[in-house]
């Protein structure tokens, strides 16, 4: 006979082995003591900076909007205005590349340079491409916006490929045997299939375009975020705080903006 | 009788006249904002550019392959960073997530808003600025990058989970409160299984997204790959900087892969 245990216990879930749940367990424990080790913290140091640290949160509850609002007021400008720019020029861009890289309406050439044109600008990350923007056309928020414009390239074109991929082949069907070309098929099967779900991605992306234009301004692509360099650098937390709230705020507006129009569009 | 039109239009002149109108907004908005964006650019070095990607281009042929050597611990380090970043970031978030949720809050009135503010907060200041600042406070190294790290993960794996949580199925909930379970009991036996799938999804998922972030965290002098991409760049090496971006490439592509069996096998 069996004995069968007297008190029940939850079965493991993901790894139901045994076995390899105590490797698992032991590579990440031994992993754990590694990666602590090579970690080497300057204690002295932290301890000098918590007096900054408690300056910073000073600044973040008392911000300091007026002292600096010059140069935070042109920050903002051009953070908005690269945004808006860079998005309406890459969307403009994204459209065609985005077209030829949907795999049921072009050929197959056409088809492989736009999904490469996609894989390269997916897979440098945005400071990288800031990087080299400003090395090539100057600093200032030209830079930025060419990098924001690279960026939306790649989001977008992915996103309205899948997107025509995935329409109604009855639809582009009906339109074809009227004898259409293969500009009316795209004016009437395809574009009034995916044209709300491109209004909704381009506003995304804009909000994406917000957050990213506050983060390339570090490498001097221009923006809000080469004030908060600025002004970190200086040791003016409190004008650092005024900054970091406003980009809190306008990402908070500028996501729930685009969230609302996004349902009142679909 | 009305007379109608002797062609098929889609919409009528009045909507056409609004889209129009619409249209006309966004191009005046546009170059509006153009004249403003490049009311301080030089020209000049725009126009200069081809040649200058050109030299750039130039001087980054070939990359260094023996530079190899010095990544080797400034890729340990970026991964660690990623890694132990990712873990204090899952550890903090945990509890913010089901303070968040809807069905788990333990007092919605208070606990929720305070925990939505924290998730939104972290959210929207991206983990280089985050960066910035905590190297300013505690001096550049490995320990500002994970927690810059950690910082930004908190509201990327708090908002994904506690949507988690709020989508459990409620009469699992209720089968075990029925057996007279406790609160806690109800969490782990009722909720926790529910959402253990989903959470590690989302935690390979950020970790993924941490390896790409933290190879760039040492541009402000947070450690790892981007203290010597920065280095390189200052100091015009070219080649250098050529091999640091094939090692980010390759870790990016390696991490993605493995992110994507891994929720692959969960899911």
């Amino acid at each position: 006979m069996t004995s069968y245990p007297t008190t029940w216990r939850r079965p493991p879930q993901i790894f139901t082995d045994r076995r390899w749940r105590i490797a698992l367990q032991i590579g990440a424990l031994v992993y754990l003591v590694f990666a602590l080790g090579t970690l080497d913290v300057n204690w002295a140091r932290i301890a000098d900076g918590a007096e900054r640290g408690l300056r910073f949160v000073a600044g973040f509850l008392q911000p300091d909007f007026t002292s600096r609002w010059r140069d935070i007021s042109i920050g903002l400008v051009e953070s908005l205005t690269m945004t808006l720019t860079a998005t309406v020029v890459g969307v403009a861009i994204s459209v065609p590349i985005g077209i030829g890289a949907a795999r049921n309406i072009t050929p197959r050439w056409v088809y492989m340079v736009c999904r490469s044109i996609i894989a390269v600008s997916r897979s440098l990350q945005e400071i990288i491409v800031a990087i080299f923007f400003v090395a090539m056309f100057g600093f200032g928020p030209f830079a930025g916006f060419l990098t924001l414009v690279f960026g939306t390239i790649g989001f977008l074109s992915k996103l309205l490929a899948e997107d025509i991929e995935d329409i109604d082949e009855s639809q582009a069907e009906a339109v074809r045997s009227t004898g259409a070309s293969w500009l009316q098929l795209i004016n009437y099967a395809i574009q009034p299939q995916v044209m709300p779900r491109l209004i909704g991605l381009s506003l995304y992306r804009l909000d994406i375009n917000f957050r990213e234009s506050a983060v390339i301004g570090i490498v001097g692509a221009g923006g809000i975020g080469a004030t908060l360099n600025t002004a970190i650098d200086r040791y003016e937390y409190d004008s650092a705080g005024a900054i970091l709230l406003i980009i809190i705020g306008l990402v908070l507006v500028a996501e729930y903006s685009s969230s609302y129009l996004r349902k009142f569009l679909q | 009788m009305t007379d109608f039109p002797d062609h098929w239009q889609h919409r009528t002149p009045r909507v056409r006249l609004a889209i129009w109108f619409g249209w006309l907004c966004l191009v005046a908005l546009f170059v509006w904002c153009w004249e403003l964006m490049t009311a301080r650019t030089i020209w000049s070095f725009v126009w200069d550019a081809p040649t200058q990607a050109a030299d750039i281009g130039s001087r980054m042929f070939p990359p260094r392959w023996t530079y190899v050597e010095n990544l080797l611990v400034p890729l340990w380090d970026t991964l660690n960073m990623a890694t132990l970043g990712t873990i204090l970031g899952v550890i903090l978030a945990v509890p913010i997530a089901f303070l968040a949720a809807r069905n788990t809050s333990p007092f919605p009135l208070v606990t929720r808003p305070v925990a939505l503010f924290i998730i939104v907060a972290s959210r929207s200041i991206n983990s280089l600025i985050w960066a910035l600042l905590l190297v300013a406070v505690l001096g550049p190294g490995l320990l500002a990058g994970i927690l810059a790290i950690a910082l930004r993960s908190i509201g990327f794996i708090g908002k994904l989970l506690y949507e988690a949580i709020e989508e459990t199925d409620i009469r699992q909930v209720e089968a075990i409160t029925a057996t007279g379970a406790s609160g806690s009991q109800v969490l782990t036996y009722a909720i926790v299984p529910q959402v253990l799938p989903a959470f590690w999804g989302i935690t390979v998922f950020r970790w993924d997204i941490n390896i790409r972030e933290s190879s760039i965290l040492g541009l402000v002098g947070a450690g790892g790959l981007g203290l010597n991409l920065q280095a390189s760049i200052s100091t015009l090496a070219w080649p250098q900087v050529t091999m640091i971006m094939i090692v980010i490439l390759a870790t990016v592509v390696l991490s993605e892969w493995v992110s994507a069996k891994v929720r692959q096998a969960i899911i």
